[in-house]
């Protein structure tokens, strides 16, 4: 399926997706979707006969700093069955950094999304277990914000014996 | 596996449960290659539940790459995956052309699939190499470093460098290949499919071996495209997924080739799926120099491409060129891009934003091995505390690039 009909064929299925210019994306397809109705969304395009998304390849997110709303959280679909490729775009804002979990959908995103809260500290709402994975739980800030400094230094962490402490943090997980 | 799962088969199996341990294996396990933390939740030897933790290496990549340059980015993409430096090379290479709308010369084109098919060789070798030693095969896995060094010095007489080699530029790559490339190759792989004939004789059939591996960290086919594993790891469970062949990249498309695939999807398929690409791996190579165009190796274009160096020191223009394309760097068009290719463990995909400037808004990179890790606890649950070696060798997880 070339691009334009994938667009097309996205625009049908999900009525609230938005398709992006194909000059600016180099010509690879790109949806904008609210954040409400993301993860019926990606059901839907996991499932249908004709998308086919079977495997969320990637998940990350950009930080337009001095932009509304700030953070785009970015989606990278494939399709083994059709062999096609979908980006999927959801814009959030700081002040309610919060965007549905897509780990019921494909579990790829239960680590993806781990590590996007602990670089951008958005945080994804159903997360089963949504601790910091590069980082350590006494990490201050997220670093891949464009106001966090370049030369941050970090506070140093007090020492812990592993085995008086549990070696897991607490079930809430890092703040 | 779930953690109840496993705690339903173990009650199954005996009267009594037994007490819980819980156990820290790492961060420096000396049976482990790359620095990773299990914390295993034990009862007796079978693992309850895991938690993997990784990060110790990382070093802030992606916030490093916006600081600089996009040409500055080349080191650093090679120090990714450092078993296999000249695939990560050519995708970076690869992505931030589309974005700039650079198609590469014929020649560049047929020399980074040359390269990146070594590299590739090289990947492999090191992860099985290791693999069968940390299980007791120390023999197979000298022999397959052996094997590696011999190409090694492929890569350095291509290169100059074995390993930290910053051989992919922006439109083009930074020289030619040596005159006897292919007499080199030739002569190489000889030696280097001797070496394979060794190891597939000692290790294919070798009973301790086999009861290490077969059926040890199995993950279906269902479970595996679920988990967003690609490559060898995906191939082992019988998805023929292949970057190479899916979405043909470079002038894959002009060479003949197979996808060696697995059924089981344990740790015995994906060594057997490996060992098959070294193969075919080497056949892309003797089929590319075999058609090798003769051409220039970089893209005639001053706006992206530095000039020759007796142009900067002899002639104002050079010079102003030079002087603009390193100290501003290259003005990528404003937009985005996501661009995948087959890297040693699976799809490497460099997602770049740029805003015009000379500098990247943002660089992402999507590890293979991460997710390989990210599925790691899955295979691991249920099984054997001596089964985490094997598989966890198996995924190949490579620490530059799994914490970037």
């Amino acid at each position: 399926m070339t691009p334009e009909a994938l667009l097309e064929r996205v625009v049908a299925l999900v009525p609230a997706a938005t398709p992006l210019p194909l000059v600016e994306m180099r010509g690879q397809a790109v949806v904008r979707l609210p954040r409400e109705h993301l993860v019926e969304a990606f059901t839907t395009l996991r499932d249908h006969a004709d998308t086919r998304f079977e495997q969320l390849m990637d998940l990350t997110a950009v930080d337009y700093l001095g932009r509304t709303p700030r953070f785009e959280v970015v989606y990278q679909l494939h399709s083994l069955t059709h062999r096609h490729r979908l980006r999927v775009k959801v814009s959030v804002d700081e002040a309610d950094a919060e965007v549905p979990t897509a780990s019921g959908v494909w579990r790829s995103a239960l680590w993806a999304e781990r590590e996007c809260f602990d670089m951008f500290g958005i945080r994804f709402a159903g997360h089963p277990d949504l601790r910091r994975l590069l980082l350590y739980a006494g990490f201050e800030g997220h670093p891949l914000r464009k106001d966090y400094p370049l030369m941050q230094r970090q506070p140093l962490v007090p020492e812990r014996d592993p085995i008086t402490q549990p070696w897991l943090p607490p079930a809430g997980g890092a703040r | 596996m779930s953690e109840p799962a496993v705690r339903t088969a173990l009650a199954r199996d005996r009267h009594e449960p037994g007490e819980i341990m819980a156990i820290q294996m790492g961060p420096s396990h000396p049976a482990s290659h790359g620095t990773i933390k299990f914390n295993l939740k034990l009862d007796g030897e079978t693992i309850v539940d895991v938690d993997v933790e990784i990060g110790y290496l990382h070093r802030g990549f992606e916030k490093m790459c916006e600081q600089f340059t996009w040409n500055h980015c080349f080191p650093y993409a090679d120090r990714l995956n450092y078993a296999s430096p000249l695939l990560n090379n050519v995708a970076f290479a690869l992505a931030v052309e589309k974005l700039a709308g650079i198609e590469v010369p014929e020649r560049t084109q047929y020399i980074r699939v040359i390269c990146g098919e070594i590299s590739r060789i090289c990947d492999h070798l090191t992860c099985l190499g290791m693999g069968a030693s940390e299980i007791g095969a120390i023999s197979a896995g000298f022999y397959m470093i052996e094997a590696r060094e011999v190409l090694y010095d492929l890569v350095e007489a291509i290169t100059g460098a074995r390993l930290t080699v910053t051989y992919g530029r922006l439109g083009g790559v930074m020289k030619d290949l040596p005159e006897d490339m292919a007499e080199r190759c030739r002569a190489a792989f000889v030696q280097v499919r001797r070496i394979l004939a060794d190891c597939e004789r000692l290790l294919v059939r070798n009973r301790i071996f086999v009861d290490r591996m077969v059926g040890v960290g199995v993950m279906g086919r269902d479970e595996a495209i679920s988990w967003g594993l690609t490559g060898p790891l995906l191939r082992a469970t019988g998805e023929p997924y292949d970057v190479r062949k899916a979405h043909p990249y470079l002038v894959y498309d002009r060479f003949d080739f197979e996808v060696p695939t697995g059924t089981r999807g344990d740790n015995y398929d994906r060594f057997m799926v490996r060992m098959a690409e070294m193969q075919q791996s080497m056949r892309i190579v003797e089929q590319a120099l075999a058609q090798l165009p003769d051409g220039p190796i970089r893209v005639d274009d001053p706006r992206f491409v530095l000039p020759p160096k007796d142009q900067v020191y002899n002639s104002i223009e050079g010079l102003m060129n030079h002087f603009k394309l390193v100290i501003e760097g290259q003005k990528i068009p404003a937009g985005e891009v996501y661009v995948a290719t087959e890297g040693g463990n699976g799809e490497l995909g460099f997602y770049l934003v740029s805003d015009g400037s000379g500098r990247p808004y943002r660089v992402r990179v999507r590890p293979p091995c991460f997710y390989g890790m990210a599925a790691l606890g899955d295979m691991l649950r249920g099984a054997m505390v001596a089964d985490v070696i094997t598989t966890f060798g198996q995924i190949n997880m490579i620490g530059g690039e799994c914490d970037r």
